[in-house]
């Protein structure tokens, strides 16, 4: 299959980029193996600047396979992930050098994990967690680091008293809320983001998607979430992709996937949420 | 050298049916391979097959076997345990090899062209032509904050070191300065970040462009690396928290030194103490060329 037949019409670029941006990251031809089984196959997609892309599915999909290669932490079996610099130069971010691939994730790309545990370092006090990826980049003053963090802690709605207190006193909610900060604090252009709610209740799921909502729209970022709520998606993301047993099997605008599905699995999938 | 032969205790006595300093010559040549690798790479930690030792880890087997290892017959070695030439450690590792190599032993800094240390670097300054072994018992400064060995590999390989930073700040954070005294990293010939071994900080500015060889053994984590004379060694710190060496408001309560380290030494059960020059050897010169306790001090 070739790499324009993936390309689906509706993947035109959002009304907000002009008709010449480059897509910030595109995925071509993308495949997962675990050994014979498959754990993704045939993905691509484009994400252009300040666009929000959603990849839902049920579990075991493949959706958590897709975000990890597009993030060049997990190799492909075959496919490539294009990423487009701010000065325009494109990386292939599976052929570049190991150096080269950690200096991008450091610089101009961040991770939101779905288990807070997995993004942040529970040793260290929260200021330490958020002024990290600033010393990995090269701060040397600490109170400007510091100041940077109690920024941070404050825009995530996290008292900025409790700077330096162990991310393990603090809630799930706020362990999230730090996480994000951590991610966001070194001005990422683009943000991984897997299950970022999981695990939470309900009323500190909407806080956190009201902020990231905020935050995503105010630093223009292109964001890839993953997800199985399809709530969440409709909320974040601009556009989605829906997955199944590793293939994609619909794609379009949000509110045109989850209103008017086509394919029998994502009706499958919309008929499927409960209504409180 | 202007070395009075008393100082000196002379080669001699070797119980020849060990082998030349206790290892075979397989061995000392394998951790020669690595010592060679560990120079050409400062800083850099070079796994090595380290061999059992007739004393337990923790003791300094990493700098014994590195000692065995370049010791030659006409060498003179010194060895000190937290500055002193008397404490256990070091008069065992001087007896064994003694007993094993038959070497001519001293106190002397000067006098001596291999000291193994254990915690110091003396006072006296260095010369070239030297080599200061260090026991090491954790060669990997990232250990505390990254427990993953893979991890904390490829982030030297990569040069990742912002992780070193994350450890000053939390000082400052929760005691308002760099309260790490010992251990304090420091970045090698402006590439590897190193653990200078548990010597006090007030030792890392000596470390730097030091015209002696500077080797690093572990024994329990199977590591050696090095500095090679004439080495920046920069201690890492912040530009608003410098790195400053630890001093003290008086001097020692023997010689009257107030350049050198001081240990706190309790003398009684009635909370007496007095504090002391760690390095024996300069303490008791100073002393020998008529410097005594200052006058306010008495």
């Amino acid at each position: 299959m070739s790499v324009e037949a993936t390309v689906t019409p509706e993947e035109a670029p959002p009304v907000m980029a002009g008709d010449d941006t480059p897509p910030i990251l595109a995925v071509e031809g993308l495949a997962k193996q675990y050994g014979g089984r498959i754990g993704c196959a045939d993905v691509g997609f484009r994400l252009w600047p300040g666009e929000v892309l959603g990849i839902v599915g049920e579990s075991g999909s493949g959706k958590t396979t897709v975000l990890n290669c597009a993030a060049g932490r997990l190799a492909p079996t075959a496919g490539r992930v294009l990423y487009s610099a701010a000065d325009g130069a494109t990386h292939d971010v599976h052929a570049i050098a190991e150096t080269d691939r950690r200096r991008l994730m450091r610089t101009d790309w961040a991770f939101v994990h779905q288990h807070a545990r997995d993004g942040l370092r529970m040793g260290v006090s929260a200021g330490a967690n958020v002024g990290e990826p600033l010393m990995a980049l090269g701060a040397r003053h600490y109170g400007r680091i510091r100041t940077a963090a109690g920024d941070w802690l404050t825009r995530t709605e996290i008292d900025a008293d409790r700077i330096d207190d162990r991310p393990t006193t603090f809630s799930g909610g706020m362990q999230q809320r730090l996480q994000v900060a951590r991610a966001l604090v070194a001005e990422p252009r683009l943000v991984f983001m897997d299950e970022p709610t999981g695990g939470l209740d309900v009323s500190v799921q909407a806080r956190l998607l009201d902020l990231l909502r905020g935050l995503v729209t105010e630093l223009g970022l292109a964001a890839v979430i993953v997800t199985h709520d399809l709530a969440v998606a409709r909320l974040l993301s601009h556009r989605l992709l829906v997955m199944r047993r590793g293939r994609v099997v619909e794609t379009g605008l949000t509110d045109q996937v989850l209103d008017d599905p086509q394919h029998p699995y994502t009706q499958l999938l919309v008929a499927s949420v409960l209504q409180p | 050298m202007n070395i009075p032969a008393a100082m000196v205790e002379p080669a001699g006595g070797r119980d020849d049916t060990y082998n030349f300093a206790y290892l075979d010559e397989q061995t000392k040549r394998m951790i020669r391979r690595a010592l060679l690798k560990a120079v050409a790479v400062p800083g850099y930690q070079v796994p090595f097959a380290g061999r059992e030792m007739p004393m337990p880890y923790g003791w300094g087997t990493g700098g014994v076997q590195v000692t065995a290892a370049i010791l030659k017959a006409d060498d003179v070695l010194k060895v000190i345990d937290q500055g002193a030439d008397d404490t256990t450690n070091a008069v065992s590792i001087r007896k064994f090899f003694r007993r094993t190599a038959g070497v001519a032993t001293t106190e002397r800094t000067e006098a001596a062209n291999v000291i193994q240390t254990r915690h110091r670097i003396p006072e006296t300054p260095l010369r070239a032509g030297q080599i200061l072994v260090y026991q090491v018992p954790i060669p990997e400064p990232l250990r505390f904050l990254e427990p993953r060995e893979t991890e904390t590999r490829r982030m030297h390989a990569h040069a990742d070191y912002g992780l070193m930073h994350v450890k000053l700040y939390e000082d400052i954070a929760r005691h308002g300065h760099i309260a790490t005294t010992y251990a304090y990293p420091v970045k090698v010939a402006g590439r590897y970040v190193m653990d200078p071994s548990p010597t006090p900080k007030f030792d890392n500015p000596k470390m730097s462009e030091c015209p002696a060889l500077q080797l690093f053994g572990a024994g329990r984590e199977k590591r050696i690396y090095a500095i090679p004379p004439f080495t920046t060694v920069e201690s890492l710190d912040f530009e608003d928290h410098s790195f400053t060496v630890q001093r003290w408001d008086r001097p020692c309560a023997l010689c009257g030194a107030r350049d050198s380290f001081l240990d706190e030494v309790v003398t009684d059960d009635r909370g007496g103490r007095m504090f002391v020059c760690s390095d024996t050897d300069y303490c008791a010169r100073r002393r020998d060329a008529g410097h005594g306790p200052e006058e306010e001090e008495a």
